[in-house]
C-alpha cells in the first residue's frame, strides 16, 4: 500500500486534481472488473443458499432420520457431503476468486483485461460445481472427506482455475513497480496453493489411488491445507484490506504482516495429521502435525495483534459500517477458531473431542464465523463500487448480519458443548453406545435452529444482492449504512 | 513480474513443497507399499483380499457415505477405551488396511466403529433388518434407513420369497407383501461381514515398521 508521504506542500488544486486522477483510476479498475467479479460473486450466492438448504436437510435429518429418507439422492450419506462442497467450492472458492481478483485489480492498479477468459472460467467453475454435486447426490461421491466431486468434475475446476491464475499473474506482472502491498501475497499465495493441494490429493487419491493405508494422511493434508492455504489466505487478504481502507488508518504493523505470512506459509502447511489422532500411524507423522498446530499460535498472534490493534480506538465505526461490522466479526473469529484449533490438537484434548461434533462445531467456527463473515463484508464493499449503484436496503443487511451472527454463535457454542459431553460419555466404557446417541439429540436440535438463522441471513444478502442488479434506479450517492448519523467521515487514504 | 515477487513466489513453492515431501511423499513411501504376511498361528496370508461382491459392498457404502458417521479405526488404550467396548482386539495398524482399496477410516463416530463389525456381529439378518429400517433392531437410533436398498414385492400365488426379511409385526409391510433385499444390500452386508480389521493377531515386523505400540 503506497502511502505517500509529502515533504513538498501540495497546494490546493494540485491536490484536487490527484484526487479526481486517483477516483478516475478506480473508476476504470471496478468497470473493467464488473462483469468477471460480478458473476463470481453473485453465482457464489446462490450456491451459498443451495448449500445452506442441504445443510438444512442434513441437520434434520441427524435428528428426524425419517426426514426425506426414502429417496437414495437425499440420504444423509449424500446430503452432507453435497452441502460440504456446495458451500466449500460453491460459495466459498466462488466468492473467494471474485474477492480476490476485485482486491488484486485495486492493489495492482491493473485494470482487467481478460474479460472473456474470466467469464468462462466462472461459467466453467459454475459448471464443475453443478456436475459434482449431482454426482455426489446420484451416489457417484468418493467419500474422500473435502473432495467428494467425483473425478468427471475436477476438470472444469482445474480449467476455470488456470484461466483465474494467467489473469492474477498478469495483474501482478504489470503493475507499477515498488511496494507488494501484504493482501497480494495472500491472494497470490493462494492462488497458486490451491491448485497445488487440489492436484495432488485428488490425484493421489481418487484418480489413481495409492495403498489404502496412505489415503488417510494425503486426504488430511488436502482437507485442512484447503482451509488453511486457501480460505484463511482470501479472509486474511481481505481483512487487511478492508479495516485500513474503511477506518481510513494503515495497518497496525507492516512487519509483524510479513512474519504472519510466512509463518503461517510454514507452519500451516505441515497441519493436519492431528486429524488421525490415535489412527493406525505412526506417532511421528502425527507428532508432526500436532507440534505444526501449536506452531500456528505465532502467526494467528501476529495477524491478531495487527488486526486488533488497527482497530483500536475506532470500535464506533462498527455501528454504522455494515462491511466493517462483518469483517471485524470475521477478525475476532479467527482468532477464536485458531487458539481453538491450536489447542484441539494436543493429544489429550483430542482424546475427548476426537469423533465428536465438538469438531463439527469447530469446523463451523472457522468456514462460516471467519471465512464466511468476512467474504459478507467483502461483498458488500465490492458491489456498490462495481456497480455503481448503493445497496437497496440497510434493513435488509441488517437482517442479514444479525441472523447469520446469533446463529453461528447458537450453532457452535451449543454443538461444541455437545461435542464435549458426547466425548466424555464415548470414553467411560460402561455407558451404552445408544444412550450417547440419546444424549446428543437436543444438542442436534439446537444446530438445526442455528442453521435456519444463518439461512435466514443468507435469504437477506440474496434478495439484496438481485435487488441491487435489476432494480437500476438511482439510490443516492450516500454509502448505505446502519445508522444514517454518521460521526465523523473518515479522511480517504491516497493508496488505491 | 519485477524482482521482488520472484523472490516471494519461490518462497511460496518452497514452504508448500516442504510439507508436500514431509506429508504427502514421505507417507506414500512408509505407508503406500505394505505386502500380506503369513499369520503366526494359521498360516493363511492377512489381511485376505476382498472379494468382488465385498467389493462392491464398499463401492455402495462408499456411495452411500456411511464414513460420516462411522469411523474404521480401533484407537489404543492410552487414547480410548475401543478394546473394552468390543469394537476391536487391539488397536488397529496402518497394515490392517492394505486390501481395502479406498480406505475408510473416518473421523465421526455419529455411529459405532466398524473396524470389526465382521466378527463382532456377524449376523447377515441383522445386518439387512438393521439397514432396512435401524428402529427393528435398535431403538432409538438417529441412523436413516436405507429403505431404498431393498424391494417391495407383492407376494405371488407361490408365496414369499424365500429371500424375504423377517420383520417384526410392526415395521412389517401391509399384508400381501414382502421385503426382499436388492444385490445392493447384499453386497453391503457382505462388505460388512469383511470387516475384520482388528482380528488377526500383529505381525512383528509390521508393528516394528511402523512404529507404534500395540496395545
Amino acid at each position: 500500500m503506497t502511502v505517500e508521504i509529502q515533504s513538498e506542500p501540495v497546494t490546493p488544486d494540485e491536490a484536487e486534481q490527484r484526487k479526481q486522477e486517483s477516483i478516475e483510476r478506480r473508476l476504470e479498475i471496478d468497470r473493467a472488473a464488473r462483469w468477471p467479479v460480478g458473476i463470481f460473486i453473485g453465482s457464489s450466492l446462490v450456491w451459498l443458499l443451495f448449500g445452506s438448504l442441504l445443510a438444512i436437510a442434513a441437520s434434520i435429518k441427524m435428528h428426524d432420520p425419517e426426514f426425506l429418507a426414502d429417496n437414495p439422492w437425499l440420504t444423509f450419506g449424500r446430503v452432507r457431503p453435497a452441502h460440504l462442497n456446495t458451500v466449500a467450492y460453491g460459495w466459498l472458492s466462488t466468492a473467494g476468486i471474485g474477492i480476490g481478483l476485485w482486491i488484486l485489480s485495486r492493489l495492482c492498479q491493473v485494470p482487467i483485461r481478460e474479460q472473456q477468459s474470466l467469464t468462462l472460467a466462472a461459467v466453467l467453475w459454475n459448471l464443475g460445481n453443478a456436475v459434482g454435486t449431482w454426482g455426489i447426490l446420484r451416489g457417484d461421491s468418493t467419500a474422500v472427506e473435502w473432495l467428494e466431486y467425483p473425478t468427471y468434475a475436477a476438470p472444469f475446476l482445474l480449467i476455470s482455475f488456470t484461466f483465474v491464475m494467467l489473469a492474477a499473474f498478469r495483474m501482478i506482472r504489470n503493475r507499477p513497480p515498488g511496494h507488494i502491498y501484504i493482501s497480494q501475497w495472500y491472494i497470490m499465495a493462494g492462488f497458486v496453493w490451491l491448485p497445488a493441494l487440489y492436484f495432488t490429493a485428488h490425484g493421489l487419491l481418487v484418480l489413481a489411488p495409492v495403498q489404502a493405508p496412505a489415503q488417510p494422511p494425503i486426504n488430511w493434508w488436502y482437507a485442512h491445507n484447503v482451509l488453511g492455504l486457501w480460505f484463511t489466505p482470501i479472509g486474511l487478504e481481505a481483512i487487511y484490506y478492508l479495516i485500513p481502507k474503511i477506518i481510513g488508518k494503515p495497518i497496525h504493523s507492516y512487519y509483524l504482516s510479513i512474519i504472519g505470512f510466512w509463518s503461517l506459509a510454514f507452519f500451516y502447511a505441515w497441519n493436519g495429521m492431528h486429524h488421525l489422532i490415535g489412527g493406525p500411524y505412526p506417532a511421528w507423522l502425527i507428532t508432526v502435525s500436532v507440534v505444526a498446530s501449536i506452531m500456528m499460535f505465532i502467526p494467528v498472534i501476529t495477524v491478531a495483534i495487527n488486526h486488533h490493534m488497527t482497530m483500536v480506538g475506532n470500535f464506533r465505526a462498527l455501528r454504522y459500517s455494515p462491511t466493517l461490522r462483518f469483517v471485524v466479526f470475521g477478525a475476532m473469529s479467527y482468532t477464536l477458531v485458531s487458539f481453538q484449533g491450536s489447542i484441539t490438537a494436543i493429544r489429550e484434548v483430542n482424546y475427548v473431542t476426537h469423533f465428536t461434533h465438538y469438531t463439527i462445531a469447530h469446523s463451523h467456527l472457522g468456514a462460516y464465523a471467519f471465512a464466511s463473515m468476512v467474504y459478507f463484508g467483502a461483498i458488500y464493499y465490492i458491489m456498490p463500487r462495481l456497480l455503481e449503484r448503493e445497496w437497496p436496503s440497510r434493513w435488509l443487511i441488517r437482517f442479514h448480519f444479525w441472523p447469520s451472527a446469533i446463529g453461528i454463535s447458537i450453532y457452535f457454542f451449543i454443538l461444541s458443548w455437545g461435542g464435549i459431553v458426547q466425548g466424555m460419555a464415548m470414553n467411560l466404557s460402561d455407558t451404552p453406545f445408544m444412550e450417547i446417541v440419546a444424549a446428543t439429540i437436543p444438542y442436534l436440535k439446537w444446530r438445526t435452529i442455528g442453521g435456519t438463522l444463518m439461512t435466514i441471513g443468507h435469504l437477506s444478502i440474496f434478495i439484496s444482492f438481485f435487488w441491487m442488479v435489476f432494480d437500476r434506479r438511482y439510490r443516492g450517492a450516500e454509502p448505505t449504512l446502519f445508522s444514517t448519523k454518521t460521526p465523523e467521515t473518515p479522511a480517504p487514504l491516497p493508496y488505491p | 513480474m519485477n524482482n521482488r515477487f520472484r523472490y516471494i513466489f519461490v518462497g511460496f513453492l518452497l514452504t508448500f513443497l516442504s510439507a508436500w515431501c514431509g506429508l504427502v511423499l514421505l507417507p506414500v513411501w512408509g505407508l503406500g507399499n505394505f505386502q500380506q504376511v503369513p499369520d503366526p498361528t494359521t498360516g493363511e496370508m492377512i489381511p485376505p483380499i476382498m472379494s468382488p461382491l465385498e467389493e462392491r459392498g464398499r463401492d455402495i457404502y462408499i456411495a452411500n457415505g456411511c464414513v460420516y458417521c462411522h469411523s474404521q479405526q480401533v484407537h489404543p488404550k492410552r487414547a480410548r477405551n475401543d478394546v473394552e467396548r468390543g469394537w476391536g482386539q487391539r488397536r488397529t495398524i496402518a497394515h490392517d488396511y492394505m486390501n481395502q482399496g479406498k480406505a475408510q477410516i473416518g473421523t465421526m463416530r455419529t455411529g459405532p466403529d466398524l473396524a470389526n463389525i465382521g466378527v463382532r456381529n456377524p449376523s447377515a439378518d441383522w445386518q439387512l433388518l438393521h439397514l432396512y429400517d435401524p428402529q427393528i433392531t435398535s431403538r432409538g437410533s438417529i441412523m436413516p434407513p436405507f429403505r431404498f436398498l431393498f424391494e417391495r414385492r407383492e407376494v405371488g400365488a407361490e408365496g414369499p420369497s424365500p429371500k424375504a426379511l423377517q420383520i417384526p409385526k410392526q415395521f412389517s409391510p401391509p399384508e400381501g407383501y414382502d421385503v426382499v433385499p436388492t444385490e445392493e444390500a447384499l453386497a453391503l452386508v457382505a462388505y460388512l461381514q469383511s470387516l475384520k480389521l482388528s482380528q488377526y493377531e500383529v505381525p512383528n515386523a509390521e508393528a516394528a515398521r511402523i512404529d507404534t505400540e500395540i496395545e
